[in-house]
């Protein structure tokens, strides 16, 4: 009954139902899906931002001191600036807006079953707010001393004081600039978390909601629960900045470690904020593609949770090399570790659900399993890090950055990368191409690794990070170690090659791509129930829920799955 | 599109709360986090400066307690508003929300005379420990005050045409919420020595 007739050849690549002119249908939209094309492309346009950025400085350390094709010669405040906007954006520009407003967006309404989200006008608020701030972030390049140079931690007393930080104006614009993007997640996130709680479909309950939509959920939740005391933190670092207070100032009757606090009292779940949707996407997906029901919903459920609640209990792993309590850090290091367990067993949950399945590799597939695969490798070097003995060597080395990488990589790209060629056909109503799909996904994954585990060798052998050239400093120098430095130079230059192919792809099948139909992956979940693009309002009659959303597989049935609203 | 259609997301009510008052909490938890990590910082800083106590001496209390009666009294209207919109009587809630948005004027008033008079003396934001938390917390209080205020005008004038009543109760719990908030900040400020 899914299946219904593919649309009509007028009907093209999300421009159907076009009333209004281009502004009010694009650019002032309370429709939930343009929205999330909103979020996404800006997303993706911060991206090649980050990405140039990550190139600029990658340059610098394979290559010192050699003027930057593009960029020019980057002196260390450059340096500064440059690798403090890269971090800033890749989390707070392009992680957040893609995996949870993007597909939040698109996906909330149209897998609870409604029309749109609880509160349209609100979610478009929180698109132009998301939108002012990036505009912020970016303009800050151009103010006199150039974007901020602090780091993306902003530690005072670097961040609190211009003589340092050398970029006065940039400091303030980007507190600015994280602000705003907080108020824009906040109204975001409220209405999600309201549309789910309160207007999903008849008969949908609570164990029927798609994990996905449980992820962004509880991942907004989190990012609520845990913002406040970082707004807080950047309101009195705004003050420091501009009004001459002291807060973070211990000769003034202030303490720098109380912004460490603060920012990482936000920070570690911020982590779990974009890892719950990546995780989400990929549970949707190997059920798909192993044709089984997904192994142990309430457990996968009960262990998010336990990562959700954990997650505020262990931020001062961060902090062991910065005075801290000692017996402070025995206790957060024993919570790090805790937070490990049911991040393993969510992956161990999807390991049984592709045992025994009959798997098809598709590229959503592909990427969904280089995720599993990359991130165990990011968890497993975690532990490391979160030991405080093994840290105080370790930490502010390459290998964290590393570490870090093998995290938000697979987060913030390999299953975005899994999220946009699994939704693609039900966004733009037509196929990406399996074939650059594939090459770009190897020549992705590959040169990711060849980029990082180099640096986890140097890392190991004392490279400190922020360093704009190790050169200079002889304690530093390690010039047995430039080789490895350069390889993953040169690796990051092959994968963003690839990322061109992508480009391509996305662009070329959005208009001449195979139609896709409704329900192309023969998926259970209700987005797939309604024309690809969805029209405005989604449903022609909105759905009643029978069943879980992952019933795949089934022996007495003519199809190998059974969507979650037909009644039999 | 008429943007003031309502979608249908908006009409359900799978947990039996009304969706309005739904979103209301979930704003108010957010800002909780946001005073409760300003509070946690300034309590853990004034125990470790008993030093502070002499600065906090210069608050004027006495503005501070009349404020709390101010806030409190106006709370009093919100939920007398509240009342009149469950019984369907619109102009009488609007004419209540306009007495407490009044509340909220006069207690920025008293606010406006007590700083005026802290930075005659000498007592700006800058000037120690105490007198950042100090206009950093009522600072950021007072924004609250008057973000209420402003949308609480906002409701009555629909609620004087007996349009969205559910929408004082919302304001009302907001307003509350201003008001504990409050509750917690005159005593830490004005009272603690």
């Amino acid at each position: 009954m899914s299946e219904q007739m593919q649309h009509a050849g007028h009907e093209q690549a999300g421009q159907d139902h076009a009333e209004p002119g281009f502004f009010l249908k694009y650019c002032w939209s309370t429709d939930h899906k343009i929205i999330a094309m909103q979020y996404l492309f800006t997303g993706m346009l911060m991206a090649v931002i980050g990405g140039f950025l990550a190139y600029v400085f990658r340059m610098q350390l394979g290559f010192p001191n050699h003027s930057v094709p593009g960029f020019g010669l980057v002196t260390p405040g450059r340096y500064n600036a440059v690798v403090t906007m890269h971090g800033t954006i890749m989390i707070f520009w392009v992680a957040m807006p893609v995996l949870i407003a993007a597909f939040g967006n698109f996906l909330i309404p149209l897998m609870i079953g409604c029309d749109d989200m609880a509160f349209p006008r609100i979610n478009r608020l929180s698109y132009q707010i998301f939108l002012l701030s990036a505009i912020v972030l970016l303009v800050s390049f151009a103010v006199k001393g150039g974007a901020f140079g602090g780091a993306w931690t902003a530690y005072p007393p670097l961040s609190s004081n211009g003589a340092y930080n050398l970029t006065p104006l940039g400091a303030v614009l980007w507190l600015l600039a994280v602000a705003l993007e907080f108020v824009a997640f906040l109204l975001g996130g409220i209405n999600f978390t309201v549309t789910v709680m309160n207007s999903r479909a008849p008969g949908m309950k609570m164990f029927d909601i798609p994990i996905l939509i449980w992820m962004i959920v509880l991942a907004t939740v989190i990012f609520m629960a845990s913002a406040g005391p970082l707004i807080a933190g950047a309101v009195m670092l705004l003050f420091d900045q501009t009004l001459a207070t002291g807060f973070y100032d211990p000769q003034r009757g202030g303490d720098p470690l109380l912004w460490q606090h603060l920012f990482w009292f936000f920070g570690h779940p911020e982590v779990y904020v974009v890892l719950l949707p990546a995780m989400g996407i990929v549970a949707e997906i190997i059920a798909v593609f192993a044709r089984k029901k997904l192994f142990g919903y309430k457990s996968m459920l009960y262990s998010t949770w336990g990562v959700g609640i954990l997650s505020f209990v262990v931020w001062a792993h961060h902090q062991f090399v910065a005075g801290i309590d000692p017996r402070m850090a025995n206790v957060f290091t024993v919570t790090t570790l805790l937070i490990s367990i049911p991040v393993a067993e969510l992956v161990f949950l999807y390991i049984a659900t592709l045992y025994g399945g009959s798997i098809r590799l598709d590229t959503p597939m592909l990427w969904a399993l280089g995720f599993m695969a990359e991130f165990l490798i990011g968890g497993v070097t975690g532990i490391f890090l979160g030991s405080s003995g093994t840290d105080i060597y370790l930490h502010d080395t390459y290998f964290l950055v590393a570490h870090f990488h093998y995290t938000f990589v697979p987060i913030a790209i390999i299953s975005v990368f899994a999220g946009i060629t699994f939704w693609f056909p039900k966004m733009f109503g037509r196929m990406m191409n399996e074939t650059l799909g594939k090459i770009h996904f190897w020549g992705t994954v590959i040169p990711f690794n060849v980029i990082f585990i180099p640096l986890f060798i140097t890392g190991a052998a004392g490279d400190q990070r922020r360093i704009y050239s190790y050169a200079q400093f002889a304690e530093q120098s390690r010039p047995a170690l430039q080789h490895l430095r350069t390889t993953s130079t040169i690796a990051l230059l092959v994968m963003l090659a690839f990322q061109l192919i992508f480009i391509f792809n996305f662009f070329w099948s959005m208009w001449n791509g195979k139609r896709a139909g409704d329900n192309p992956w023969r998926s259970t979940t209700l987005e797939w129930t309604v024309p690809s693009p969805p029209p405005h309002g989604n449903f022609a009659e909105l759905p009643t829920v029978y069943r879980g959303p992952y019933e795949y597989g089934l022996p007495g049935r003519a199809d190998d799955y059974w969507p979650q609203n037909a009644p039999n | 599109m008429s943007a003031t259609a309502k979608p249908i997301a908006n009409t359900r009510s799978v947990t039996g709360i009304p969706t309005a008052r739904l979103i209301t909490w979930w704003v108010i938890a957010s800002e909780i986090v946001i005073f409760g990590g300003l509070l946690t910082a300034y309590i853990m800083h004034r125990l470790g400066h008993p030093e502070w106590a002499a600065s906090a001496a210069h608050t004027n209390t006495w503005a501070g307690a009349i404020n709390t009666f101010v806030l409190l009294t106006s709370s009093l209207c919100a939920v007398l508003a509240h009342k009149a919109a469950d019984a369907q009587d619109g102009p009488r809630a609007a004419r209540l929300l306009r007495l407490t948005a009044l509340g909220g004027v006069i207690f920025l008033a008293i606010k406006g005379f007590e700083w005026t008079t802290d930075i005659r003396e000498g007592f700006v934001i800058s000037s120690g420990g105490f007198w950042s938390y100090y206009y950093t917390l009522a600072g950021l209080h007072g924004l609250h005050v008057l973000a209420g205020a402003v949308i609480m005008l906002i409701v009555a004038a629909d609620a004087a045409k007996n349009r969205e009543l559910q929408r004082v109760e919302c304001i009302g719990l907001y307003w509350h919420f201003v008001d504990i908030v409050w509750i917690f900040l005159f005593p830490l400020l004005y009272i603690a020595r």
